[in-house]
């Protein structure tokens, strides 16, 4: 059982606001700011996914948009074919129903983190920035180049896809859909990092030859935290998808990647709720700054800068102290 | 036969480190690697777990040759080093730091708190925080939860206080009782010889003398140990 500590209720806190938030905004029929908030969720979602490999293993990669986007084309992919009725390969149809989308999702991204993580992982700093953003930009090109799923222009999902009793067409309904994905994947983040494994990922980032002298093999331990990021981040692709009832090569997009380290360094690096933190800042300066100014984003910079310098474990470092892992 | 280096020569980039360092041990001893400063005894240790993989020569584990092994396969054939300089994971806790290396076998988390019960008392501490003693006797467990065949100290006392080097000798004497092979670098002869089985002497990166601590003569460690 975990203490309440400071952390712990700061997390808390967090938890109950983004759920407030909408319930809210439902009882005042203000269904934009349910929309925020469901946007705040997934971004976190995906971000945590980004903490497992960042935060815990310190592989700063620069491609998670590839996941990301990934199971946003799964996600309009199925959809569209689910639509049309044509077969999408081996006389598989598409689907509408969310659970087999997250399914297929969670599988795409997997073998395709598997691939990127196989090969980016016998790198290391900044090549390995480089290579992951390399392989990001590979799958954005081919993306854009692909016109039967809209190339350039992306791929609109025309109804929201469904999940069985649930009516995802209500901004309320589909809140709880990714808040409680969010809460699954936080919590598959809490596992990991208090279970043996997460201690040799951790282990692994703070010394790799220390690691492989009590017997740890550092690549395969990455590697898993790898494709199990690659698969939280696609699951967040898919439901982003169908947020927006709409994906494109945007998702893809090496912005996409950076916005999210972004989100993790806002939020506080390899902090349980930092994804969270950080999703919910960005989303708040993004529609409060965004409405005064387009160059809202130079803002966002200065405040990242700041964090940097004077706040290193993000929001949730200040308003619960040091982190217990450096 | 549990270790059996032969002859091996080793390199740091072009500059060569080992000229030939042999010697063998057998399962439940405790062998003392010696030698004045610069002579090749953290050079040989690492040779042995092939963090620095040994040029010519040939090194068993257990029968295995583990020269072409990656270091993390050797440590898994059952060889467990306590590095020199109390390297633990800082940013770990006592108790992240014995888990994450555990292994099957005798010893568990509760053997090793029996054996160092400091650390059952910081186990929820970060390993950087704790004392030079309570690191080193982390990384003596870290090392033990590995469960190996040969235990590895490499300069384990170096810059503890007395009373915390008393309980060092003292967990390794108990570890001798239990019949786990030892193979110790450290200085203290005055602890090192009452606990060791046979003594292995390096100079210039050669293994030039080796016996019993009781034909270690005076002689010999003038010569050999500058002592």
């Amino acid at each position: 059982m975990p203490m309440l500590n400071r952390e712990n209720l700061v997390n808390l806190a967090l938890a109950i606001l983004l759920i407030a938030v909408p319930l809210i905004a439902n009882g005042l029929g203000q269904p934009f700011y349910i929309t925020l908030a469901t946007r705040v969720a997934i971004l976190a979602l995906a971000a945590t996914g980004l903490n497992l490999a960042l935060g815990l293993g310190g592989l700063v990669s620069f491609g998670h948009a590839a996941f990301f986007g990934l199971g946003g084309y799964v996600a309009g992919i199925l959809a569209a074919h689910n639509f049309s009725g044509e077969p999408v390969i081996f006389g598989l149809g598409g689907t509408n129903q969310m659970w087999v989308i997250w399914v297929v999702s969670i599988l795409v991204s997997g073998i395709v983190g598997l691939a990127i993580g196989a090969i980016s992982l016998r790198t290391s700093g900044v090549y390995f920035i480089m290579i992951t953003l390399a392989f990001a930009q590979m799958v954005y090109y081919f993306a854009i180049s692909w016109p039967a799923y809209g190339g350039q222009d992306g791929l609109s999902i025309l109804v929201r896809n469904q999940f069985p009793g649930i009516s995802t067409m209500r901004p309320l309904s589909f809140f709880f859909v990714c808040y409680v994905i969010l809460i699954l994947g936080i919590g598959l983040f809490a596992l990991i990092r208090a279970s043996r494994f997460g201690a040799a990922l951790q282990a692994s980032r703070q010394n790799e030859v220390r690691v492989a002298t009590v017997g740890i093999r550092p690549f395969r331990i990455r590697l898993t935290a790898f494709v199990i990021s690659a698969m939280l981040t696609g699951i967040a692709g898919a439901l982003f998808a169908d947020l927006n009832r709409f994906v494109s090569p945007s998702m893809l997009s090496w912005q996409m990647s950076g916005e999210l380290i972004v989100l993790i360094i806002l939020g506080g690096t390899g902090r349980l709720f930092g994804p969270l933190a950080g999703a919910a800042l960005y989303v708040v300066f993004e529609y409060a700054l965004g409405g005064m100014t387009e160059r809202w984003q130079f803002f966002l910079g200065l405040i990242l800068l700041l964090v940097v310098l004077f706040a290193r474990g993000g929001l949730i470092g200040l308003l619960a102290g040091k982190a217990k892992h450096g | 036969m549990l270790l059996d280096v032969q002859d091996i020569t080793t390199y740091y980039g072009s500059s060569q480190a080992l000229f030939g360092v042999e010697f063998r041990m057998t399962e439940g001893e405790v062998v003392a690697l010696m030698g004045r400063n610069g002579m090749g005894k953290s050079t040989t240790i690492k040779s042995i777990c092939n963090l620095l993989a040994p040029k010519s020569g040939r090194i068993f584990f257990d029968g295995k040759p583990t020269e072409r092994m990656p270091p993390h396969r050797v440590a898994r054939l059952g060889i467990g080093l306590v590095p020199e300089g109390r390297r633990c994971f800082p940013n770990l806790t006592v108790h992240e730091n014995l888990v994450a290396a555990a292994r099957p076998g005798k010893w568990t988390l509760e053997r090793v708190n029996d054996l160092f019960p400091r650390l059952k008392e910081r186990h929820a501490q970060l390993s950087r925080s704790l004392s030079g003693g309570e690191q080193q006797m982390l990384a003596i467990g870290r090392a033990l939860m590995t469960n190996p065949k040969l235990l590895i100290l490499d300069e384990a006392t170096e810059g503890l206080a007395p009373v915390i080097r008393q309980d060092i000798w003292k967990a390794i004497r108990h570890l001798k009782s239990e019949g786990l092979s030892i193979l110790v670098v450290d200085k203290t002869l005055s602890e090192l010889l009452p606990v060791a089985d046979r003594c292995v002497i390096l100079e210039n990166g050669k293994s030039v003398w080796s016996g019993s601590p009781g034909e270690l003569t005076v002689e010999t460690q003038d010569r050999y140990l500058g002592v």
